[in-house]
């Protein structure tokens, strides 16, 4: 910047533009939540409390959406019949 | 030419994509159902808040922001003060709300929202608001609601604004690396109250905000938990619907600074719960003091009253309270809790007698 601006002169404010899906928050997963098609059932406590909005009920059954999920295991850990595991990501 | 890019497509088959902003047509006049059916939730409603938000993993505010969206009425208008949430959800030049979303300062959150609720009556009166109504709502912290932003709060309730206030409350000032606030709890540590030989942790008491909003004499106040979804989600809905300001003070655990597992964070708000750490009540000026969901439960069968060691043990912000030469502070802290619950049966209305 050249010149200081006066109040007068600077923006009165900063628009966020774009969305946040574009960042994905995936990679910084240490843990893979894994669903056990056979256990689940479909009660969908996990799509509730996901912090990430990264479960996805498609009105057959539930996945994870690894583009976001960060691995945090409120999903498994609150699963009322366990069919989520937690399994260590493997480096590509 | 910056190009803005869309939301991801993922295909669902039934119902809705799972990422939706939230648009309403100029005149809409009706109201979004609450749904506690999951299977109708996730096929009809979508959350206020995007994935990609940089929240840390296992964060219990964006579920708390989360839960709340799925209990807006219609047009929504989200107020932010400075904090975890604010900042996380809008690192320039992203945004993760997707729905009308400002933020101020640290200090003046209700402030603001008090403006902007002015400026919708002025609008409607003259004709000019294309909606038939227009709901604010405040998400803020336990920094920006018990100390810095309280006088803008006090005034926004006292001016008798139609806002509904939601404090997430981490019980410190995360964002900023876990400092002490008002709404940090006796022998908590964090980086400003230190343990060692000379401190346990923060010397004073949880300043008891949702009761000093109480006496404000406002339409309505309530206390809650994300864990407690169906009480939380039907509270703000009240909280939107009273005409005139409410306060919502939600319990919102955070790995960091509470030094948790990030896989328990609605386990933790379960067990304040159940400890009676944090009852779960709503107040209104006809009904006093009502016991909610799992509280009302426990004060008609307190067996089942866990002791405050179940809320303790798992935080390491607590682990000095769990050494033998601490016996007696942990015993202060549960006689603390048990007067701070006896005192609240006596005041509730549905509380067993
Ligand atoms: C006037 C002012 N003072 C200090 C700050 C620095 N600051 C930014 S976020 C924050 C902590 C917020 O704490 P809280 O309200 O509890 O929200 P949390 O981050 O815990 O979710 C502080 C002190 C600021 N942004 N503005
Ligand atoms: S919580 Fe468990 S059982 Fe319920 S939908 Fe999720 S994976 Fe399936
Ligand atoms: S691990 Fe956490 S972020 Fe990932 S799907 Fe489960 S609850 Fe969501
Ligand atoms: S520091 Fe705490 S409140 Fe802030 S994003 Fe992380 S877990 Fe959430
Ligand atoms: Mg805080």
């Amino acid at each position: 910047m050249s010149t200081l601006r006066s109040w007068r002169e600077i923006p009165l404010g900063g628009v966020a533009f774009r969305l946040s899906t574009d960042v994905k928050t995936g990679d910084w997963r240490a843990l893979r939540p894994v669903i056990d098609q056979n256990k689940c059932t479909k009660c969908l406590i996990c799509w509730l409390f996901c912090p990430d909005m990264s479960i996805i009920w498609d009105g057959e059954k539930v996945s994870v959406n690894y583009d976001y999920c960060k691995g945090c295991g409120i999903c498994a850990h609150e699963c009322p019949v366990k069919a989520i595991s937690m399994v260590p990501e493997v480096g590509e | 030419m910056v190009v803005v890019k869309t939301l991801p497509e993922i295909p669902v088959k039934k119902g809705e994509p799972p990422y939706k902003i939230w648009i309403f047509e100029p005149g809409e006049k009706k109201e979004l159902p609450l749904i506690f059916n999951l299977r109708q939730l996730a096929e009809q409603r979508r959350p206020a808040l995007l994935p990609g938000h940089r929240m840390c993993a296992g964060c219990a505010a964006p579920i708390v922001v989360k839960l709340a969206s799925f209990a807006f009425r219609g047009p929504t208008i989200v107020v932010n003060a400075t904090g975890c949430l604010e900042v996380s959800t809008t690192i320039y030049p992203y945004t993760s709300w997707a729905v009308p979303w400002i933020h101020n300062a640290f200090e003046n959150a209700a402030a603001t929202a008090g403006g902007i609720e002015a400026a919708i009556k002025a609008m409607k009166k003259t004709g000019r608001l294309k909606y038939d109504h227009v709901d604010v709502v405040v998400f803020a912290g336990d920094g920006g609601t018990y100390d810095i932003g309280f006088q803008a709060l006090s005034g926004m309730a006292e001016r008798g604004h139609d806002v509904l206030y939601i404090l997430y409350d981490n019980e410190a000032y995360m964002n900023t690396g876990i400092q002490r606030s008002g709404g940090t709890p006796k022998y908590a540590w964090t980086t400003t109250s230190p343990v060692g030989s000379v401190l346990p942790g923060k010397g004073e008491s949880k300043k008891p905000i949702a009761e000093i909003m109480v006496a404000h004499r406002i339409p309505y106040v309530a206390t809650a938990t994300p864990a407690h979804w169906m009480d939380f989600m039907k509270k703000v809905r009240k909280g939107i619907e009273v005409n005139g300001p409410a306060f919502i003070h939600a319990l919102s655990s955070c790995d960091r600074g509470w030094r948790h597992e990030e896989s328990i964070s609605i386990e933790i708000l379960r067990r304040a719960v159940d400890t009676c750490y944090f009852p779960l009540w709503e107040w209104t000026p006809e009904t006093g003091y009502v016991l909610t969901d799992r509280s009302l439960v426990i004060a008609r069968n307190p067996s089942l009253k866990q002791p405050i060691e179940k809320f303790v043990e798992v935080q390491g912000r607590f682990r000095h309270l769990l050494r033998p030469e601490n016996k007696e502070l942990l015993k202060q802290l549960q006689e603390y809790v048990d007067a701070m619950w006896e005192d609240l049966l006596k005041r509730a209305s549905n509380a067993p007698r």
